[in-house]
């Protein structure tokens, strides 16, 4: 198999040369930026002209202990704007993924009339600006706006969303009674905001922001499944049904594992994307009401542009980028192939087996338990 | 002023070639060459970066400086800014910051901090003639950084024709807090109250000084928050709120209190100078009358809003630069544009005039 060297180092030379304007675009735009960053965020650079310049300086991990242990309001607003998208990242990544499934199943079903109206229909919300949804949203969700009329057909006295700053959970732990912090959370905390605003829930103002979020990322990975659903064979599909599993039972058994990779794809999307929430914020509330739509990714913005504290805003990014890789780690290693249940597996492979089987031409012998 | 002018201009001299040299230092790194080449680079060329209320401001800005252009004979140019705090930040990152800015006191300790503004105040020949507490907005460690370009107060604004289906006239205008109370109690309808405003401090506040309080002492060396002042006036707004006669202006629907008042949803607001030119554009059929704010029970009080004409320390056209706010903040210029969009003159001979 080996090849003369001197071909091979041709090839290798003639490999880099054609990467090479790839290379030096992503040295340029990406890798220089970053290492500028990272050394923005150990120096004492207040924004004043460049960040290499004499007068600035190497503060070590000053502005990260600013933000995680610095006792005063840059940990305090740090911790609330975690708190605020931990809410936002929990809620709006299991919902839009189990909606965009629910839509791409429906949108591929055969017997569906007018499937790429359907389709058009749902994607449409991704293709628009978010800043547009966003005025529309202030709009429906404003005091006397659309949702508000709604939830007074039916007798409910709608909040006034995006100025309402209550949290959710607390809300429901008043309506049991539960309207005060135990001791035990009131007294202690973790960033600078006790237990008990960390359990506050998304307020009334986030929530409309998840739902919008689900409203218009569903969209998008909606197409993502529609493409792994077009991907799996017909044929086993009706191997299942000729194994006498009804419509939920091929679903759950067949289809479900065989989305393992996309689903992989759509949960880690999600979770980088939901992490990184700004536009909304900054075109919608601005991180009001009393700062319960901060999220880090605009508390840096603001740390930077507002506050001139250009150090503190680039820490709280990198911060946020070791929370995002974090996750993702932990959730490819829940979803890994070895982790799935075994006798889920063993099925699902029966299926396939059983479906390979007849395609050959064999009879049908294979078959799920 | 011409005696101050020559050693000015050798000073500016100085640092400006100082700054070139820096600044050619600096692009040895790569990442700031524009620096020396944008539009603010000693080009000879003045830029003006503003955050604007409306066209009518925008085009009493531009006028007055097109104005200075030609009796000066340098080139000025005004950018209406659409994130002006974004702009500006990115314009000093960059080592290309507009000549002269708008500046709002709240962002004037970041700046003041990182020595992006020219402490410019006292080199002006009109520095006595503006108010002493809008002076003291802009002065940090007993420098005066910045000129007031203007400032607004807030008053309370009255709805005619709702204020006299209520039988009500120009007698019962408020002057005190009871009286407050008892109108906005008289005008409030159904679900309709007789107050909105702005859910912020920056309208809550105002009563504030009414009753005596203030976020911080005389020195603006301490927060004085939890003082039982500050408690009375909350009292009284939280008063006003319950019974339903005030109501925040987002509870209404509405983006703002002023909004709240020109769509008729509350026939009394508080709000600042600005709601002049809304009204005029957005509400021309809804006549009003403008009120002092009442009297609380330590006397009159109101917040005053201000911005500042702020000059780049690294701007290389410094000395042309405070000739420009100079003329921007003369009597004659703060009437214009007084006139033009309902600000409030910062210096005191302008009220003379």
């Amino acid at each position: 198999m080996a090849r003369p060297r001197s071909r091979r180092g041709g090839q290798t030379r003639d490999g880099w040369v054609l990467m090479l304007p790839v290379v030096v675009l992503l040295g340029l735009f990406l890798v220089a930026p970053v290492l500028m960053a990272l050394w923005v965020s150990v120096s004492d650079w207040r924004g004043n002209g460049s960040p290499f310049g004499g007068d600035v300086g190497f503060v070590g991990l000053e502005n990260y202990r600013q933000i995680l242990a610095g006792g005063g309001l840059a940990e305090r607003d740090f911790g609330t704007s975690l708190r605020n998208n931990l809410f936002y990242v929990v809620l709006v990544v299991p919902l839009q993924t189990v909606l965009a499934l629910l839509l791409a199943v429906l949108v591929t079903r055969r017997s569906l009339r007018g499937r790429g109206f359907f389709r058009t229909a749902f994607y449409f919300p991704s293709v628009t600006s978010s800043v547009a949804i966003t005025v529309l949203w202030l709009f429906l969700f404003s005091t006397s706006g659309v949702v508000n009329k709604i939830l007074g057909w039916v007798g409910l006295n709608g909040p006034a969303w995006f100025q309402d700053p209550r949290g959710v959970l607390h809300l429901l732990l008043g309506a049991v009674g539960v309207d005060r912090a135990p001791a035990a959370l009131g007294e202690h905390g973790f960033l600078g905001i006790t237990w008990w605003d960390w359990v506050a829930g998304p307020s009334v103002a986030m929530s409309a922001f998840v739902l919008m979020a689900v409203f218009t990322t569903s969209g998008t990975f909606m197409l993502l499944f529609i493409a792994a659903l077009n991907n799996i064979g017909d044929e086993i599909e009706e191997a299942g049904l000729i194994d006498g599993a009804n419509a939920w039972q091929r679903f759950r058994h067949v289809t479900l594992p065989m989305l393992r990779p996309t689903l992989f794809t759509v949960l880690t999307l999600g979770l980088i994307g939901t992490w990184q929430v700004f536009d909304q914020i900054y075109t919608g509330t601005q991180g009001g009401p009393a700062k319960t739509t901060l999220t880090p990714a605009y508390l840096s913005f603001q740390s930077a542009f507002v506050n001139q504290r250009w150090g503190q805003g680039a820490a709280i990014a990198f911060v946020l980028f070791a929370i995002i890789v974090v996750l993702t780690l932990v959730q490819r290693w829940a979803l890994s192939e070895d982790r799935g249940s075994r006798g889920e597996r063993a099925r699902a492979a029966a299926v396939r087996a059983g479906a390979t089987a007849r395609r050959q031409g064999g009879g049908v012998t294979g078959g799920a338990a | 002023m011409s005696r101050n002018r020559t050693s000015l201009a050798s000073v500016a001299a100085a640092a400006c070639a100082g700054l070139l040299t820096l600044s050619a230092c600096g692009g040895g790194s790569g990442f700031d060459d524009g620096g020396s080449s944008g539009e603010g680079g000693g080009d000879g060329k003045i830029t003006v970066l503003i955050g604007s209320s409306g066209d009518a401001e925008t085009e009493a800005v531009e006028k007055a400086v097109a104005d200075w252009s030609q009796e000066s004979g340098t080139d000025a140019e005004v950018t209406v800014a659409s994130d002006l705090n974004q702009q500006l930040s990115q314009g000093f990152a960059s080592s290309n910051p507009p000549d002269v800015f708008y500046m709002s006191t709240d962002q004037l300790g970041g700046y003041v901090e990182n020595g992006s503004l020219l402490a410019y105040g006292d080199q002006l020949s009109n520095a006595d003639d503006f108010y002493p507490n809008l002076r003291q907005a802009f002065t940090v460690d007993d420098e005066f950084y910045c000129a007031p370009k203007d400032f607004s107060t807030l008053a309370l604004w009255i709805n005619t024709e709702k204020w006299e289906a209520a039988g009500l006239t120009d007698a019962d205008v408020p002057t005190t807090w009871e009286e407050l109370a008892d109108v906005a109690a008289t005008l409030k309808q159904g679900k309709q109250p007789g107050l909105a405003f702005s859910p912020e401090y920056q309208r809550v506040g105002a009563f504030f000084p009414q009753a005596g309080g203030a976020m911080t002492n005389e020195q603006q060396t301490e927060a004085t928050v939890d003082t039982p002042e500050n408690e009375e006036a909350l009292d009284y707004v939280q008063r006003l709120l319950e019974d339903g006669s005030a109501q925040y202006s987002s509870t209404l629907g509405a983006g703002w209190g002023g909004e709240a008042f020109g769509k008729e949803l509350a026939p009394m607001t508080i709000e600042g100078n600005w709601l002049v030119g809304a009204m005029q554009n957005d509400f021309p059929d809804v006549d009003y009358t403008v009120a002092e704010l009442p009297a609380g029970p330590q006397g009159k009080g109101t917040l005053a809003f201000t911005n500042c004409w702020g000059i780049a320390e690294s701007s290389p056209e410094q000395e042309q630069a405070v000739d420009l706010v100079e003329k921007l903040t003369s009597a004659e210029d703060q009437a214009a544009f007084a006139q033009a969009f309902g600000v409030i003159p910062s210096v005191e001979s302008a009220a003379a005039a």
